[in-house]
């Protein structure tokens, strides 16, 4: 893994000596883990097809946190991520929308209360006193912002009405906390735990979804205010056009999800409203 | 039976595999306390370097709060080679001693004391609680199927909590009594090579002592000359005590042979004592009824059948006379010194008996000047060893004869190579009566044996089949010429 992972800024390097290619900055795109399986040979693939759509040098950050991608944005450091609901309505005066991904025909996720398959009685939130919990991240929407706002609205308010939580800094790791029996429910993305039950159901299978939420605006592509026009719109079109060719569908494919769409703030607005109610503004 | 009581036929082999049996058990159990030993010692160090290194990894994420790190930390060392390390659980105690994480959370669920579950780690709690030291501290209780290994998370000497490394003990002994098994298997392997050469060794061992004991036990009930044994054994202590035990044999042998001896002569003596006293007794009658048959003969004028009846009585008479005088060797004669000549004579008597056989007769007469003895008794000896030595050859048998003067001695000495004498007639050889024959009564050699007696003499019989060997030896010197003897031999 670590030299596959090597194998990236190698590449980069490459392609940054390679004939043909203009001498203009290299666009940088942050990543979390958000998704799945071989992300490095995915990310290699989509690199290679947004160059060649955009005639420039791609790279893709990746770094373990929304926290950390969010510094990078601020210090200038990247010029799109692919970041969450949250980070976005709370950075917004120095971001734009990008593009919203597609999943399951809506721009639209939820976050699963999620328990392990052997419980049986947890219904909803308010079952879970006394329990260790798993968030997924505190810049998360779906993994932090979501649950907070469900207890909240039940009138938990208690910090000691979970026995214990913690983060795992990745949808995915949510899933396997609870899967373990270490986390006795957790708060995923939706989309997440839908993906991960088609790639690895035997995962999901371990545990058991008893709570969806309302949906909310699915975790967006955001540009740097200071990114020229020319290039937010150059990107934006390749990412909306992601689902016009075979390549790009086959990587949404790998992705499981259905294209872009430019979308707008409207969708984060339950985001926003959630973050007044919770004072987390 | 008792142990004292077993034959060594089987003690020392039995005692050579006991020793047998115990040095292999004993290498045994060596080896497998120190497999146990070993086992466990590498254990405790392999457990104490995993758990100090996961300590250091554990540090920053306790500090950080970061349950799901820690946890995938202390599941890391749970792969592949879990089971051969036996170790089943990893625990991660806070500083209150509950469970920060586990390797297994179902088991110990993260945020509980680590008493709880099953209520069985109070006492390992206490022990671990209790543990103000920063080294790492090994439990191991008869309570617990499990060994621990508590190993304090440290940052900056400040304690963090306590990593607690669980080892099965069931795969931890198995792993052992694997050891074990294999130590046995080439000690039973061994074992089977020993016990049959240490029982073939015990057994070769106590042999000659077996042999010896064998001996010495047919001593009392078989005569010593009939004990048969093979007594050369080395020079080992059983080896001297067989060589000892020959040479007592040899005097148990020669002591048996003297007192046969002597009861022979005892038994002679006794003979001849009765045979003198009833001879003398005989004697005097004999020679008044003799006198008056005489008397009768010459002035009786008998009838002629009385002067028959007469001649009867005298002719009877004089046979017991002749009986008795044989007996009674006492009979006094005016004798002359004996002559080569008086030896000469003797050959000229028995020309006839050897003719009769067609014998080999080797006759050496080395005499050539007179010898002080007297020749009557002599020539008596002589010709009775001579006339018995012609009854005893086969035709064509061959009889010699060699009479000589030696170192103050003279030597006669009749040999041949007819019948050899038995071992039951030598026993009463020369006892009167004892080999009425055909020939005569029985009282040749009777009579050579009485008068070698008064001369002081000595007489050896040798005899083996094909030759008989009568020695006599008689003193010259002794004061016989006045007591000179004689008897008649009734042959």
């Amino acid at each position: 893994m670590t030299s596959r992972f090597w194998l990236i800024p190698g590449f980069v390097l490459l392609l940054g000596f390679a004939p043909g290619v203009q001498a203009e900055p290299p666009l940088r795109i942050g990543t979390t883990a958000v998704f799945l399986d071989d992300q490095v040979d995915f990310l290699s693939a989509w690199q290679e097809y947004l160059e060649q759509r955009l005639g420039r040098q791609v790279i893709f950050v990746r770094r373990g946190n929304y926290g950390e991608i969010n510094d990078l944005l601020q210090r200038d450091q990247l010029e799109f991520a692919w970041t969450c609901g949250y980070p976005y309505v709370h950075y917004k005066s120095r971001l734009r929308l990008l593009a919203v991904p597609v999943f399951n025909g809506k721009p639209l996720y939820q976050s699963y209360l999620i328990v392990p398959q052997t419980d049986t009685h947890t219904r909803d939130y308010s079952d879970l006193k006394g329990t260790v919990f798993a968030y997924s991240d505190p810049n998360s929407n779906s993994g932090w912002l979501v649950p907070q706002y469900e207890l909240y609205k039940r009138g938990i308010v208690s910090v000691a009405f979970f026995r214990k939580f913690f983060f795992t800094w990745a949808h995915r790791k949510v899933v396997e906390a609870v899967a373990a029996g270490l986390a006795d429910a957790g708060a995923v993305d939706s989309y997440v735990w839908e993906t991960l039950a088609l790639q690895r159901p035997e995962l999901t299978s371990k545990t058991r979804v008893v709570y969806k939420s309302a949906w909310y605006g699915f975790p967006p592509f955001v540009a740097r205010r200071t990114v020229s026009a020319t290039d937010f719109k150059r990107v934006q079109q390749v990412l909306l056009n992601m689902n016009q060719d075979p390549q790009g569908r086959a990587l949404l494919k790998r992705l499981n999800l259905d294209g872009f769409v430019a979308g707008n703030d409207d969708l984060f607005a339950s985001i926003a409203s959630n973050m007044r109610q919770l004072g987390a503004q | 039976m008792k142990l004292r009581d077993l034959s060594y036929r089987y003690k020392i082999p039995i005692s050579f595999i006991l020793v047998s049996v115990l040095v292999v058990l004993a290498v045994s159990t060596t080896l497998a306390m120190q497999a146990y030993q070993n086992a466990h010692r590498d254990l405790i160090a392999n457990a104490e370097g995993l758990g100090k290194s996961l300590g250091r990894a554990l540090t920053p994420m306790i500090l950080r709060d970061d349950v799901w790190s820690a946890y995938q930390t202390v599941i890391t060392p749970l792969g592949a080679s879990a089971e051969e390390l036996a170790l089943r659980d990893l625990v991660v105690l806070d500083t209150q001693g509950r469970i920060y994480v586990a390797s297994d959370p179902r088991r110990f669920p993260v945020a509980r004391d680590l008493a709880t579950p099953g209520g069985g780690y109070n006492r390992l709690l206490n022990t671990v609680q209790q543990n103000r030291n920063d080294a790492a501290q090994v439990v191991e209780n008869e309570e617990y199927p499990e060994l621990f290994v508590a190993v304090p998370i440290l940052n900056d000497g400040d304690r963090l909590g306590t990593l607690i490394l669980i080892y099965s003990k069931a795969v931890f002994l198995s792993r052992l009594y694997g050891a074990i098994g294999r130590v046995l298997g080439i000690t039973g392997a061994l074992l089977v090579v020993l016990l049959p050469l240490g029982w073939y060794w015990g057994r070769r061992m106590a042999k000659p002592l077996l042999h010896l004991t064998e001996c010495v036990g047919q001593v009392g009930s078989v005569p010593a000359d009939a004990i048969e044994c093979n007594l050369d054994m080395g020079d080992d202590e059983i080896g001297r005590l067989g060589s000892r035990f020959k040479a007592m044999l040899e005097q148990l042998k020669e002591k048996q042979a003297l007192e046969r001896e002597m009861a022979r002569a005892n038994r002679l003596a006794a003979i001849g004592r009765i045979a003198a006293g009833i001879a003398h007794e005989v004697n005097n009658p004999l020679g008044g009824m003799l006198n008056a048959v005489s008397t009768l003969k010459r002035h009786g004028h008998p009838d002629p059948f009385t002067a028959k009846t007469v001649s009867l009585l005298e002719r009877g008479l004089l046979q017991i006379k002749d009986i008795v005088g044989a007996l009674l060797v006492e009979a006094r004669l005016e004798s002359h010194p004996l002559t080569p000549q008086d030896v000469e004579d003797m050959r000229t008597l028995l020309t006839a008996d050897i003719r009769g056989k067609i014998l080999h007769f080797s006759w050496k007469n080395r005499l050539n000047e007179p010898v002080p003895l007297p020749s009557t008794l002599v020539r008596q000896i002589l010709i009775n060893l001579l006339l018995n030595a012609t009854q005893a050859v086969r035709e064509h048998g061959r009889i010699e004869c060699r009479v000589w003067r030696e170192s103050g001695s003279l030597w006669l000495e009749v040999a041949n190579d007819g019948r050899h004498i038995g071992e039951r007639q030598m026993e009463h050889l020369f006892e009167p009566f004892a080999e009425a024959h055909e020939h005569g009564a029985g009282l040749g050699l009777w009579l050579v044996h009485q008068i070698v007696q008064q001369l002081n003499g000595n007489i050896r019989v040798e005899s083996m089949p094909g030759r008989t060997q009568f020695s006599v030896t008689l003193p010259l010197g002794g004061d016989h010429a006045d007591q000179l003897e004689i008897a008649t031999v009734p042959h």
